[in-house]
C-alpha cells in the first residue's frame, strides 16, 4: 500500500462523493436521535406536564410512554435506514472505487 | 435501599446497565441455600467451560486470542455486544427502578439505549476498518506510539478496575440473595472462572459465552412477559391502571418527576451514558471480531435491536412486578412496606410468582452467568491494553515476539483476575455507586474524545490528544472524589467540593476543548507529519483498504 495509491483514491471524485454521503447520512441521523433524546430530556426537565398528561381521557397510560417507546423504536429503525443505505450504495461505490485502483 | 423519593440517588444507582450498584448499596441479608438454581448456574458453567475447552484448541496466534481470528459473524457479534451490555442490573435494577418509581425508570431506560444507534452511525464501520486488536490501534494509527497507547492502556484499565468492582460485589450481594451462599464464595468463583475463560479461549470463548448469556437472558424476560399478560388481558392500560391503583406513588407514578430537582444531574448523566458507551473499551474491541466493515455495522443493527427489545421488556416486567410482587406478602418485608432483598428483587420475585420456584432458580443462574460474561469481557479488554499497547507496542517497541505477547496477555488475565478478586473483597460494604459514574466518566472524557477525534479531525496532535486525554482522565475521577458521593458520603467531609455525582458534563468538553486547543498551538514537525498522515487514515477507514482481513480455521 504506497502512499500514491491513497493520494489518486483522495483525488477520485467517486472517493469524494462517497464519502460526502456517508458522513452527511451519518451526521443526519446521529442529529436526529440525539435530538430527539435530549429534546424528550428537556421536556421531562422543564415541561414534564405534558408527557404525564394521559392518553385517553379516562386512561392513565400517559403520551410519555409512546413517545419514550416511539424513540428507542424509532431510532433502531434508523439504524435500519443507514444499513440499508449502506448495503445499496455505499458498499457498490466502495467496491468500484477499490475495484479502479487495484490495478 | 431507601423507599423515600431521592432523585440524587436515583440517578446514582441506576447509572450503568451493566452494573449491579444499587445491589451493592445496602445490607444484604443471606437467603436460604437454593439448590434449583446452582444447579442451572453450574450447568451453564460446564457447557460454557467445554466451549473454552473447544475454543482453546481454535486459539493459536494473537489475532485469535484477541478477536477470535476475526471470523465472527454480524449477527453473533450483534448478540455478544447486546450480552456485554445488558446484565444481571439491567433485569434487576431496571426493573427495580420502574417498580419503585414508575415512568422515571423508563426515562433512564431510555438513556442507556441511545448511545448505540450513534456508536452505529459514527463509529462502527470506521473502528472495524482501522483496528486491529484494541481501540489503542486507531487512536496511535497516525500519532506517536508510546504516549496514546500509554494513555489509552491507563484509559482502559482506569475504566476495567472500576467496573470490575461495581461487577464483583454485585456478584457477591446477588449469589447471597439468590443462590444463600457466602460472598466470598462468589467473588472467588467469578474470579476463578473469569480467568478460565479468558486465559484458555481468549475472545473466541468470551464471544460465546456473551452470546449464550444474550439468548438466555432475552429468553427468560420474553417468557416472564408472556407468563404475566394474560393476567391483564394483554393491555398496557390494564397492567398501568393496576399499578397506579396499587402503588404509593398513585396518579405520580406514571409522571416524570426526579429530574425535575436536578436538570443538571440529569445532562449529565446521560452525556456520560450515550458518550461513555463509545469509550468502552470492552465493547469497541467487540468491532475487530468481525469479518468487514458490513458485518460491523451489522452486528450494531443486531445489538440495537436486542437491546432495545430488552429494555423495553424488562420496563414492562418493572410494571407488572408493581401490581404482582407489591400486593403479595409473601415477597414484602414484614412490615409490609418494603420488597424482601430490596427493590432491584423485583424481577426475581416476579419470575417466582409467574413460573414457581423452577423459574426462579433458572432465571436466579441466568442473572449470574450474566455477570461472569461481563467479567470475563472486562478482563479481556484489560488484558489485551497490557499485552498488546503496553508490553507488545511500547515497552518492546512494535517487536515482541508473538508467543511472547500471548503469554504476557495470559500473566495479564491471571493478575486482573487476582486483583478482581482482592478489590472485591475489600469494597465488601463500600459504597460503591460512584464507581459507575467512574467508569461512565473516565469514558466519555478520556476514551472517547481522543477516539473519536482521531477518525474525524485531521488537527489532532499526539500533544492535544495526551493533554486532552489526560485532562479528561484527572478531571473526571478529580470531580467524583470531590463531588457528594465520594467526599461526602465515603470520606466524611461536611461539605462538598464539586456540586454533582456525574461528571462528564463538565469533564468531557474540558477533554475536546484541551485536545483542540494544544493541537492547535503544537507547531513542531512532528504535528505536521501526523496531519499529513490523516489522508492515508482517512482513505483506510472510508474504504476499508489495508484493514485487518480474518483468519480462517
Amino acid at each position: 500500500m504506497t502512499d500514491a495509491v491513497h493520494d489518486r483514491i483522495l483525488a477520485n471524485p467517486k472517493f469524494v462523493r462517497l464519502a460526502r454521503e456517508r458522513t452527511r447520512l451519518a451526521a443526519l441521523l446521529s442529529a436526529a436521535v440525539l435530538a430527539a433524546y435530549y429534546g424528550f430530556m428537556m421536556v421531562v426537565a422543564f415541561q414534564p406536564g405534558w408527557l404525564a398528561q394521559p392518553l385517553a381521557e379516562s386512561g392513565v397510560t400517559p403520551l410519555g410512554v409512546p413517545v419514550g417507546a416511539a424513540i428507542v423504536i424509532g431510532a433502531w429503525a434508523l439504524t435500519g435506514i443507514y444499513i440499508y443505505r449502506a448495503n445499496t450504495r455505499f458498499d457498490a461505490l466502495n467496491a468500484e472505487l477499490l475495484e479502479e485502483h487495484a490495478r | 435501599m431507601s423507599r423515600r423519593f431521592d432523585p440524587r440517588a436515583a440517578a446514582a444507582a441506576l447509572l450503568a446497565p451493566t452494573a449491579a450498584p444499587a445491589l451493592a448499596a445496602g445490607e444484604v441479608q443471606r437467603q436460604p441455600l437454593n439448590v434449583d438454581a446452582i444447579v442451572m448456574f453450574l450447568v451453564f458453567v460446564c457447557i460454557t467451560l467445554g466451549i473454552t475447552y473447544w475454543a482453546a484448541s481454535r486459539t493459536r496466534s494473537a489475532k485469535d486470542f484477541y478477536t477470535a481470528g476475526g471470523g465472527i459473524t454480524g449477527f453473533q457479534n450483534g448478540l455478544a455486544i447486546a450480552g456485554d451490555y445488558m446484565s444481571a442490573a439491567t433485569l434487576l435494577g431496571l426493573s427495580g427502578m420502574v417498580f419503585a418509581r414508575g415512568f422515571d425508570g423508563f426515562i433512564y431506560t431510555v438513556g442507556f439505549f441511545v448511545g448505540w444507534p450513534v456508536i452505529m452511525f459514527l463509529m462502527a464501520e470506521r473502528l472495524r476498518n482501522l483496528g486491529k486488536y484494541t481501540f489503542a490501534d486507531i487512536a496511535s494509527y497516525r500519532l506517536q506510539q508510546t504516549p496514546i497507547r500509554s494513555l489509552a492502556a491507563a484509559g482502559t484499565l482506569a475504566v476495567v478496575a472500576f467496573y470490575l468492582i461495581v461487577q464483583m460485589v454485585g456478584a457477591g450481594k446477588l449469589i447471597q440473595l439468590l443462590f444463600g451462599l457466602d460472598y466470598l464464595w462468589a467473588v472467588v468463583l467469578v474470579g476463578v472462572i473469569m480467568v478460565v475463560y479468558v486465559t484458555f479461549g481468549g475472545m473466541l470463548a468470551t464471544t460465546w459465552v456473551q452470546i449464550i448469556k444474550a439468548v438466555l437472558l432475552l429468553g427468560a424476560g420474553t417468557f416472564m412477559l408472556l407468563m404475566a399478560l394474560p393476567r391483564f388481558g394483554f393491555s398496557f392500560e390494564t397492567v398501568a391502571a393496576q399499578a397506579v391503583e396499587v402503588h404509593k406513588m398513585g396518579d405520580e407514578l406514571m409522571a416524570p418527576g426526579a429530574l425535575l430537582a436536578d436538570p443538571v444531574s440529569a445532562i449529565s448523566l446521560s452525556l456520560g451514558l450515550v458518550f461513555g458507551l463509545a469509550g468502552l473499551p470492552h465493547i469497541m474491541m467487540r468491532f475487530f471480531t468481525v469479518t468487514n466493515a458490513r458485518e460491523a455495522r451489522k452486528s450494531v443493527f443486531y445489538a440495537t435491536g436486542f437491546i432495545g427489545y430488552f429494555f423495553l421488556v424488562v420496563c414492562m416486567l418493572g410494571l407488572i412486578a408493581i401490581t404482582v410482587v407489591g400486593t403479595d406478602p409473601q415477597f414484602l418485608t414484614p412490615d409490609g412496606k418494603g420488597l424482601r432483598g430490596g427493590e432491584n428483587m423485583a424481577a426475581m420475585h416476579l419470575a417466582r410468582a409467574v413460573g414457581g420456584d423452577l423459574f426462579l432458580g433458572f432465571i436466579s443462574a441466568v442473572a449470574f452467568a450474566t455477570i461472569l460474561a461481563v467479567v470475563a469481557g472486562l478482563a479481556l479488554a484489560g488484558a489485551s491494553a497490557v499485552s498488546h499497547d503496553l508490553y507488545a507496542c511500547v515497552f518492546k517497541r512494535g517487536c515482541a515476539d508473538e508467543g511472547a505477547e500471548m503469554r504476557v496477555s495470559r500473566i495479564a488475565t491471571l493478575v486482573i483476575g487476582v486483583v478482581a478478586i482482592v478489590l472485591g473483597i475489600l469494597f465488601e460494604n463500600q459504597n460503591i455507586a460512584f464507581m459507575t459514574a467512574l467508569t461512565f466518566g473516565v469514558a466519555a472524557s478520556s476514551n472517547f474524545p481522543v477516539l473519536i477525534l482521531s477518525m474525524y479531525w485531521r488537527g489532532m496532535t499526539t500533544r492535544g490528544a495526551l493533554a486532552g486525554g489526560l485532562a479528561g482522565l484527572v478531571s473526571a475521577v478529580g470531580f467524583v472524589v470531590l463531588g457528594p458521593t465520594v467526599w461526602v458520603k465515603v470520606l466524611g467531609h461536611a461539605q462538598a467540593l464539586f456540586p454533582y455525582d456525574q461528571p462528564a458534563l463538565f469533564s468531557m468538553p474540558l477533554a475536546f476543548l484541551t485536545i483542540v486547543v494544544v493541537s492547535k498551538l503544537d507547531r513542531s514537525a512532528q504535528a505536521g507529519r501526523e496531519r499529513a498522515a490523516f489522508g492515508e487514515q482517512y482513505v483506510r477507514a472510508q474504504t476499508g483498504l489495508g484493514a485487518e482481513a480474518a483468519t480462517a480455521h
